[in-house]
């Protein structure tokens, strides 16, 4: 693999930039490989990069039946944070966040991970006490957090209206420093270049069709380029895990809805931070090419069309005019629809199942992104020792049948 | 944007007077002090997601706040027939690759449609409401 520097740009650019080496393979496939990954999303990229870095399995092969990153990875709103309220969820978000504090340099890819600090505000009394909980909750976990005033996240973002005129009058906020934002394409890049050149096989336009399970046993994956043959087998699908589950027989406690965001035209550097409110429900930031990018909820209803209905997208504008009197008049420039499992809990499955050597590691719902690198990580290691991840292992599967759910929906950054 | 037909005002209202409640037909376990955690929480979480067909549960919530149910295409969004509660769908995804393969596709009653698909039935529904 050809390093990319500061040197390396000024070498280039005597040869015009046209010499860059291509920043992955494009391999026929194998007959077998030691692991397959199915979906070449952030989080399976990043897990086939970890199998081979961390645990030596190089014979890999990352199965998408589009481009990569194509799906949720290109879609979300780029929110990095850890500031979930429970030891089991705070544990797998903080594993991630420190991963992303070294990121580019680990992958030699500049994600443009910007820790701007992310801030939840608050409008209601039950909301500050929520937060206060919260920020004690993650700080006696070792994660950031500080609980502000009106006056507080005033000084940080002048331009929002904390006047006691609002509608919904902002009390506070829960502030995380370390939270922030990063370059959502070049993570899925990043990674799909670091692992490929440890020898992983990146499989683009090829479809799995069906699982090849035989006595319980996985032996590999049926696909339109031919069968290809492992007894590892990893499904990292997002929103299409419950249709990928039921082809392995398995039942999944998900349901896939829209989740609709949008950006606005390009202004000149108004906002440095990220404001969510759960209360007003909208959340927005600034990208670094000058676009407002903004969150909205999911759409009630079951959805696998990648677009969802205008109320949604009218409601979230609502909260954030309420919240950015001065954003009335910028429009909007596009607006698009990601598909996401949500799980009952609001917490990822990540879990092996009734098929030996078939994993899943699905229902990250609205908030998967943040998770990227922690989440293949501990994926890897799972794949790697046939034995969850102790970070890994509170979300398993069983755990809507024993009843030892994780609620985090009152962290989770959309209501749903 | 949905243009839902409630079953009961008998009238097409916009998405945003109802709420989507999930799956339809699902039966509580009748003897739930004996029924296992697996029993209990297959009915508490596990649930189909097709990409296809899907009968759910919706409310006229700020109408009639009725309940009813609603035969939806989980891609297209086309939502194929409405009925009332205690009603079994008349369309199902069993019906409809059967009769795809004795014809061209063939579905819906009409009289309930997206906004943006073809306005033959918006044109059916403002017949139906005078």
């Amino acid at each position: 693999m050809q390093r990319y520097s500061g040197f390396g740009l000024v070498k280039h650019a005597l040869s015009h930039h046209e010499n860059w080496q291509r920043q992955w393979r494009n391999p026929t496939p194998k007959k077998e490989y030691d692991v397959i990954i199915v979906g070449g999303g952030g989080h399976g990229l990043a897990t086939a990069y970890y199998l081979a870095k961390e645990h030596g399995i190089t014979n890999v092969a990352v199965i998408e039946k589009g481009w990569l990153g194509g799906g949720n990875t290109a879609r979300n709103t780029t929110i990095v944070r850890s500031n979930y309220l429970w030891d089991e969820s705070a544990a797998l978000y903080e594993h991630a966040m420190k991963l992303w504090e070294g990121l580019s340099q680990d992958i030699n890819y500049n994600v443009m991970f910007s820790q701007r600090g992310v801030l939840n505000v608050g409008h209601t009394l039950q909301d500050m006490r929520d937060i206060q909980r919260r920020v004690n909750a993650n700080r006696l976990n070792g994660i950031d957090g500080e609980v502000l005033d009106a006056k507080g996240v005033q000084d940080l973002v002048p331009i929002m209206d904390c006047s006691k005129n609002a509608r919904y009058p902002v009390m506070g906020a829960s502030w995380q420093p370390r939270a922030g934002v990063a370059r959502h394409d070049a993570v899925a890049w990043g990674y799909a270049r670091a692992a490929d050149a440890l020898g992983v096989d990146l499989l683009q336009n090829t479809e799995v069709t069906g699982f090849k399970i035989r006595d319980g046993q996985i032996h590999g994956v049926h696909t339109n380029r031919g069968d290809i043959g492992s007894k590892t087998v990893g499904c990292v699908t997002a929103g299409n895990s419950g249709v990928m589950a039921k082809m392995a027989g398995i039942k999944m406690p998900l349901e896939s809805h829209p989740l609709q965001a949008l950006v606005s035209e390009p202004i000149k550097p108004i906002l440095d931070t990220v404001v969510m409110s759960n209360h007003v429900h909208g959340y927005i930031s600034q990208s670094d090419k000058g676009d407002l990018v903004i969150g909205a909820g999911i759409d009630g209803y079951n959805g696998y069309g990648q677009r969802g209905s205008y109320p949604t997208v009218e409601h979230t504008l609502q909260a954030i005019v309420e919240m950015f009197p001065i954003f009335s008049r910028v429009r909007m420039n596009r607006q698009w629809g990601g598909i996401v499992d949500t799980c009952p809990d609001a917490c990822p499955i990540i879990s092996k199942t009734k098929v030996k050597g078939l994993y899943f590691n699905c229902g990250w719902g609205t908030g998967g992104f943040k998770a990227t690198p922690g989440s293949g990580n501990v994926f890897a290691a799972s794949l790697a020792k046939g034995e969850m991840h102790p970070i890994a292992a509170p979300f398993s599967i069983d755990r809507f049948n024993t009843g030892a759910l994780i609620d985090e929906h009152g962290a989770a950054g959309v209501a749903h | 944007m949905f243009y839902i037909l409630c079953p009961y005002c008998g009238e097409h209202r916009e998405e945003e007077e109802f709420h989507p409640k999930g799956q339809a037909h699902i039966a509580r376990p009748a003897d739930p002090e004996n029924t296992s955690d697996d029993e209990w929480g297959d009915y508490l979480f596990f649930r189909d997601n097709p990409r296809g067909v899907h009968h759910e549960l919706w409310v006229h919530a700020v109408g009639c706040r009725k309940f009813f149910n609603i035969t939806r295409h989980t891609v297209s969004y086309e939502i194929l027939e409405v009925y009332k509660m205690g009603e079994q769908p008349s369309i199902t995804a069993e019906s409809l690759a059967s009769a795809e393969k004795s014809q061209g596709v063939q579905v819906g009653d009409g009289g309930q449609q997206t906004v943006g698909a073809s306005d033959s039935a918006a044109k059916d529904s403002r017949g139906t409401k005078v």
